[in-house]
Order: structure tokens, then C-alpha cells, then sequence
């Protein structure tokens, strides 16, 4: 049981962004995506969620054995258990958080079926009580007007309320200050599970101290060139990412 | 999210119709003899008969406004249309009483329900005439008046006359010179000194006939600190040939009255829709106009208040959603004629698919007033790559110490945010929904709790299949 991608190649437009990008996220693990800006760490997230700028060339995802391809639309690709917090989460002006999420888990119910509106906001409460967001935010139309880290809390809150199979969580960390940085750790580490597979997409170390990974990988110009422990991040960090390139260059 | 076979149920909502015999009928087409067919079935008198044959002429002498308005008002064949069908001219005060096909009518509509969950009086008019019209007896009891416009005329001569086409003058504009022609049904209200009307008196419009034409007259006078809400609904059955809904609507608010109009119509795309509507507000007086046109082939309305005495104030809140095919010509009047009055104009719309909505404003501060305020704000949201939006403010500020304020914006759902709200679940249509809710969520607000479900709910359904 795992997130699976298979040599998978990506475009936008002419250009070609994944060249061939091999990973595997066992359920009930962590790993982390670390890559310099510009290696296509983003664009993985976004082909994976099915937007309409990629093409996808080749390759394949599989989320426990099931083809995600094969599912066109993006909202049915989350349905099947994908989550995507996004590095810049869009404006939905005039829709309620509470609305929002009501609507996503609606979206899951059967045919005809209804959210029970007290469970609902039970949930909602817990959730929000646990990433340190105040009661009012429910009121507040998604994302309009929030700060850098408003809109992080709202995605990994988002997260805890559609409780994903695999979420894939990409430059979570961007735009926190320190203590909003633990917080939302604290957020993603309550969600860890042996039932659900993250794969946490950063820039930097820091963030891997919070949410310690399993695996590390380093993604250099649409692959993944590098695999290994979580000491992996502490000697990217000192060395930096031309360390890594040197030394693939060396055993190539 | 609504589920499948709610919609299925809602999307007929108000496409039925039933075989009525008619006990009077003008005939199609439109004469000095129709209006004197008119005048002898309601007992008209004489004043009255003489002012309606004085619209007549008007009315034929005025040319189509095609110079500003849509060439699409050349397609009304006046000689094709029903000027007058109904039943009788007395409305029943008991549902009991009221005609069986006409009963049942209103009760697939849902209005015996919303009458006794949360009104304070009812009518309802079915074609030409109110089949029903009734208030709570503790209403009645305060001296509030809530009659049809016949019985208006007939029962409170003295007030009807005061102040009977004084707001909007016959000649205002062709349709209303129409109206003022063959006019019938419609509501008469007057809301005695100091009364504050807890509850809202609701009026429902139902056209049922093919090739007819529908001119309810409404007056509502509010007489000093008096506070009344009215709202009226409006559907019809979609039929090949088109059906011309074209009403007048005058408000008086006294002294320190308050007055509040909602509108919510859901016309069938077969309608042409040319409403004239506006209020006379004194001192300190305050009209509202909360107007939601979705539906109708063309819809031409633009509710005006006229700020007669000082302080008074005049708003206008609108949403209008253009459907394919379906042109929404929607705005506000606001003229300032008194020191210190303030007005406010909110309108959004929406257009779908070919639809094409139109904001006209009129803003005018005289030259010699002081303190005056306006402001104004349009924007316009369009769905699809063909749909379209234009937007006319003409705003006259006149004298030194005035101030008007025009905000317009026109915007588009993004392909980014349907793919956000994707990502979490929610289906393409179902995206574009909530995007569409959310655009007009701040003036929803503003309906009665009732009326914003039922708006949602027709949000919704003019969003199904927009997209794809």
C-alpha cells in the first residue's frame, strides 16, 4: 500500500519539467521532497492533483494500485484520498471556511446523503482548537485577506477535516515565523498515521526538525537523484545543493 | 451541496400550467374597446376609465426605446396579446373558497405554507386578478390595509387617489404608460402612523396563461414612522410563445417612514419582463429596493427613489443573473431633491453562457442641495468566454458640498480557483456554485432568511449545466 510514482514525465507548454521521476511513499510514512527552486518540486504536486496547465508525457501515479490518471477530473482524484496543500492557496471570495469544508465533505457523502450540521461543527472546533485558529476564522470567506500564515493553517486544517490517504504538503513552511512553524507541525504530526502517507515538499531543513521524516529525497531538475535518511537534510544544509550535484556528476 | 433529485424536483418548480375557463376575457389585441371590456368587468370609475384611455394614447404615440434599449423589444407583437383573463374579480379570503386549479396552483408553489409559517398577509394573483388575499387579523387590526388594486380603488377612494400614479407619471416611459392603459391586480397598502408591521406581507405573481400580458399596479403608502416589508415573487410556465410582464410600482414613505421591497423573480425564459418601479421618500424617510431578477427573456427594471425631504435615504441592492440566451438590463435611480439625503446602489450580476447582463445607474444631485451622499457600487461577474456585461452610470453632481462615490469591477472565476476547490472534492458545476454564491453572499445576507434559501437554491439551478 503506497503512493506511487513511476518514471513520470510532465510538461507545461514546450517545456518539459519532470523528466522521469521515480518515488514511492509507503502508507504510514513520511517523506520529504528537497529540491532547490526551480527543480520541479511544485509542478509534482500540481500533476498529481490534475491541473489543467500540465500534460502529463509519461509515466504513472498509483494511490494503492489505483491509476490516478485514469481519473480526469482533480475532484476525483481527491475523492480517491489525495490532498494537496498548496504553497499559495487560492482566494475563494464570499465562501465561508465552514462552508467550504462543508461542502468537500458533502462532496464525499453518497447520493442524498447530509452532513449532520452539530457533528459537523463539533469536528470543525476540535480541529480548528488544535492548530490554534480562532473561532471566528469559520466566518471568514477562504483565504480572502489572510496573512502568509493564516493560509498555511487553513490548508492543514482543511487537511485534518478531509482526512487524506496521502497528502502531499508542498512548501508548508513558507512565510511561517517560528512559533506558527510548530504549531502547524504539531497540526501535520497529529496526522500522522499508519493508515495515511505524507510527502512534505520544502526548500529548507527547517521544517524536518518539526515534522521528522522517514525518507529524504532530492529532486534536481525534474528527478529524484538522492535518497536517504533524515540525516540526508542536515548535510544538504551545511553542504548545500551543489554538494548533491557534484556528487551525482562524480558517480556518473 | 444540493442533491440530484432535489434539483430535478426544483427545476420545474414553476413549469405547469392548467386549462382554465375564463370567465372574462378581452380578447387579443389592444383597443379603446378592450379598455372599456376592462373597465366594465372592474367597475372602473369614470376617472379611472378616462385615465386609462389617456395612457392608450400615450402609450401608441411613444416609440419603442430601441435607441438605448435592446432591439429585442421590436419581437412584442402587442396585437398577439391577452390584455385581461381572470375568473372574477373578487379574491377570496379563504384558500376554501378559491378555485380548485387555481388552488392548487399556489399550493405547488408552496404559498398556503410560507403564509402560515412566516407572513403577516398574503396575495396572490393568478393572470389578471387576485385569487387570494388575505392578512392576520392582528394586522388587519391596527389599521393596515393589504387589498388588490381594484379593491383599493374601490373601498379606499381617498387614499388611492392621493397618491395614484403621482410617484411614476403615465407618460414616464412606453411600458408604463402601458400599465397604466390596462392595468389589474397588483397590490393597494397603506400602513397607518406609527404601525411597524412585524411580519412581511408577500404578493405572488402567477402567470398561467399563453400569449397574456400581466400589469399588476402596485401602491404602497407608509404613512408617518409607520415600517412595512413587502415581497413579492413572480413565476410563469415556459411556453413557445413570449408573455409580456410589465408592471408599475409606487412607494410612498411618509415622514420617517420605512419601506423595504423584495423582489425575488424567476421568470421563465419566455418572458419579457419591463418593470417600472420607484419611491417617493419624505423626511427621513427610507426606501429599499432588494431586487433578485433571475430568469425572463428580457428583463428592463431599474427601481429609483426620490429623496423628496430632508435627510431621507434610498437603496437599491441588486443581483441579477443571466441565464443563456437571456439579457438582464437591470440599475438604480436615485434622485437627490433635499438637503442632506443619502442613497446607496449595490448591484452585482452574473452572466452565463451567452447571457448578458446591463447595470444603468442614475445618480443626480441638484445644484442647490447640501450634504448629499451616493454611493455606488456595480460589479459584474461572467461565467463563460461568450457571456458578457456593460455597465451605464450616469451621475449628475451638482453644488459644492456633495459627495458620490462609483466603485465597478468586472471579474471572472478563475480556472486556478475551480482547480483549488477540485482539489478538495467538489465537483466542477458544483465549484462554479459556490464561486457564484460566494460572489453575491454579501447581499444575500440581506434577504429575509426564507428568501435566501430559496435564492441559493435558484443560484444553483441556473448554474447546472452552464458548464462543460
Amino acid at each position: 500500500m503506497s503512493l506511487k510514482i513511476e518514471n513520470l514525465h510532465a510538461n507545461i507548454g514546450d517545456r518539459q519539467i519532470l523528466k522521469g521521476l521515480n518515488l514511492e511513499v509507503p502508507k504510514g510514512e513520511v517523506h520529504a521532497i528537497m529540491g532547490k527552486n526551480g527543480s520541479g518540486k511544485s509542478t509534482l504536486a500540481k500533476v498529481m492533483a490534475g491541473h489543467p496547465d500540465y500534460v502529463v508525457s509519461g509515466g504513472s501515479v498509483t494511490l494503492d494500485g489505483l491509476n490516478l490518471f485514469e481519473m480526469e477530473e482533480p475532484d476525483q482524484r481527491a475523492r480517491a484520498g489525495l490532498f494537496v496543500a498548496f504553497q499559495y492557496p487560492m482566494e475563494v471570495p464570499g465562501v465561508t471556511i465552514a462552508n467550504f469544508i462543508r461542502a468537500a465533505l458533502q462532496a464525499r457523502l453518497p447520493q442524498g446523503g447530509e452532513l449532520d450540521a452539530v457533528e459537523y461543527y463539533q469536528h470543525l472546533y476540535e480541529k480548528m482548537d488544535l492548530l490554534g485558529i480562532d473561532r471566528k476564522f469559520t466566518s471568514r470567506a477562504v483565504n480572502e485577506g489572510f496573512s502568509g500564515g493564516e493560509k498555511k493553517r487553513c490548508e492543514i486544517l482543511q487537511m485534518a477535516m478531509l482526512n487524506p490517504v496521502y497528502a502531499v504538503l508542498d512548501e508548508t513552511d513558507s512565510g511561517l515565523d517560528i512559533d506558527a512553524l510548530k504549531i502547524v507541525s504539531q497540526g501535520v504530526n497529529a496526522m500522522r498515521s499508519p493508515e495515511r502517507g505524507l510527502l512534505v515538499i520544502t526548500h529548507y531543513q527547517r521544517l524536518l526538525d518539526y515534522i521528522v521524516p522517514d525518507v529524504v529525497h532530492v529532486m534536481v531538475d525534474g528527478r529524484i537523484v538522492m535518497s536517504g535518511d533524515k540525516t540526508l537534510a542536515h548535510k544538504l544544509e551545511a553542504n548545500g545543493y551543489d554538494w548533491v550535484e557534484k556528487d551525482i556528476a562524480q558517480t556518473a | 451541496m444540493e442533491t440530484k433529485p432535489d434539483i430535478n424536483i426544483d427545476r420545474s418548480i414553476g413549469d405547469f400550467h392548467y386549462d382554465i375557463d375564463y370567465e372574462f376575457d378581452a380578447g387579443i389585441g389592444l383597443t379603446e374597446k378592450t379598455i372599456d371590456y376592462i373597465s366594465d368587468v372592474k367597475k372602473d370609475p369614470d376617472w379611472i376609465r378616462a385615465f386609462r384611455k389617456e395612457a392608450l394614447r400615450k402609450f401608441n404615440s411613444m416609440p419603442m426605446p430601441t435607441h438605448w434599449a435592446s432591439p429585442d423589444l421590436e419581437n412584442i407583437v402587442f396585437e398577439n396579446i391577452r390584455y385581461y383573463l381572470s375568473q372574477g374579480t373578487q379574491p377570496k379570503r379563504s384558500w376554501d373558497d378559491v378555485p380548485e386549479d387555481v388552488k392548487r396552483t399556489f399550493e405547488r408553489l408552496g404559498i398556503p405554507e410560507q403564509e402560515r409559517k412566516f407572513l403577516a398577509g398574503v396575495e396572490a394573483q393568478f393572470d389578471s386578478e387576485a385569487a387570494y388575499s388575505n392578512i392576520k387579523a392582528a394586522v388587519g387590526d391596527q389599521g393596515v390595509i393589504f387589498v388588490g388594486s381594484t379593491e383599493g380603488l374601490q373601498k379606499h377612494p381617498e387614499i388611492f387617489k392621493k397618491w395614484f400614479g403621482k410617484v411614476i407619471p403615465t407618460g414616464d416611459n412606453k411600458f408604463s404608460a402601458l400599465n397604466s392603459a390596462v392595468f389589474s391586480g397588483g397590490s393597494f397598502i397603506y400602513i397607518p402612523p406609527g404601525v411597524k408591521v412585524k411580519h412581511p406581507l408577500q404578493a405572488y405573481f402567477r402567470i398561467n396563461a399563453e400569449n397574456f400580458g400581466q400589469f399588476e399596479r402596485t401602491l404602497i403608502i407608509a404613512d408617518e414612522g409607520s415600517e412595512v416589508m413587502y415581497m413579492e415573487g413572480c413565476t410563469a410556465p415556459k411556453f413557445e410563445t413570449s408573455t409580456l410582464h410589465s408592471a408599475v410600482v409606487e412607494l410612498v414613505a411618509l415622514k420617517g417612514a420605512k419601506i423595504q421591497y423584495i423582489t425575488v423573480q424567476n421568470w421563465s425564459a419566455n418572458v419579457f419582463n419591463l418593470v417600472t418601479k420607484r419611491g417617493l421618500a419624505h423626511e427621513e424617510a427610507e426606501i429599499k429596493w432588494i431586487d433578485c431578477n433571475i430568469g425572463s427573456r428580457l428583463t428592463m427594471k431599474y427601481p429609483g427613489v426620490i429623496m423628496k425631504g430632508r435627510k431621507a435615504r434610498g437603496e437599491v441592492i441588486s443581483i441579477a443573473l443571466a441565464g443563456d440566451g437571456q439579457h438582464q438590463d437591470t440599475g438604480a435611480k436615485m434622485v437627490h431633491a433635499a438637503d442632506e439625503t443619502t442613497s446607496n446602489i449595490v448591484s452585482k450580476s452574473i452572466s452565463l453562457g451567452s447571457g448578458r447582463s446591463t447595470y444603468r445607474g442614475l445618480v443626480q444631485i441638484g445644484r442647490h442641495l447640501k450634504g448629499c451622499k451616493n454611493n455606488t457600487e456595480c460589479d459584474a461577474l461572467l461565467i463563460n468566454t461568450e457571456s458578457r456585461t456593460d455597465t451605464y452610470p450616469a451621475i449628475t453632481v451638482r453644488g459644492k458640498e456633495n459627495a458620490c462615490q462609483h466603485e465597478a469591477s468586472v471579474s471572472k472565476i478563475s480556472a486556478e480557483q475551480i482547480f483549488y476547490m477540485q482539489q478538495r472534492g467538489i465537483s466542477e458545476a458544483a465549484a462554479m456554485s459556490l464561486a457564484v454564491n460566494g460572489f453575491v453572499n454579501d447581499l444575500v445576507q440581506q434577504f429575509p432568511m426564507e428568501y435566501s434559501v430559496e435564492l441559493k437554491r435558484l443560484i444553483d439551478l441556473e448554474m447546472e449545466g452552464s458548464v462543460g
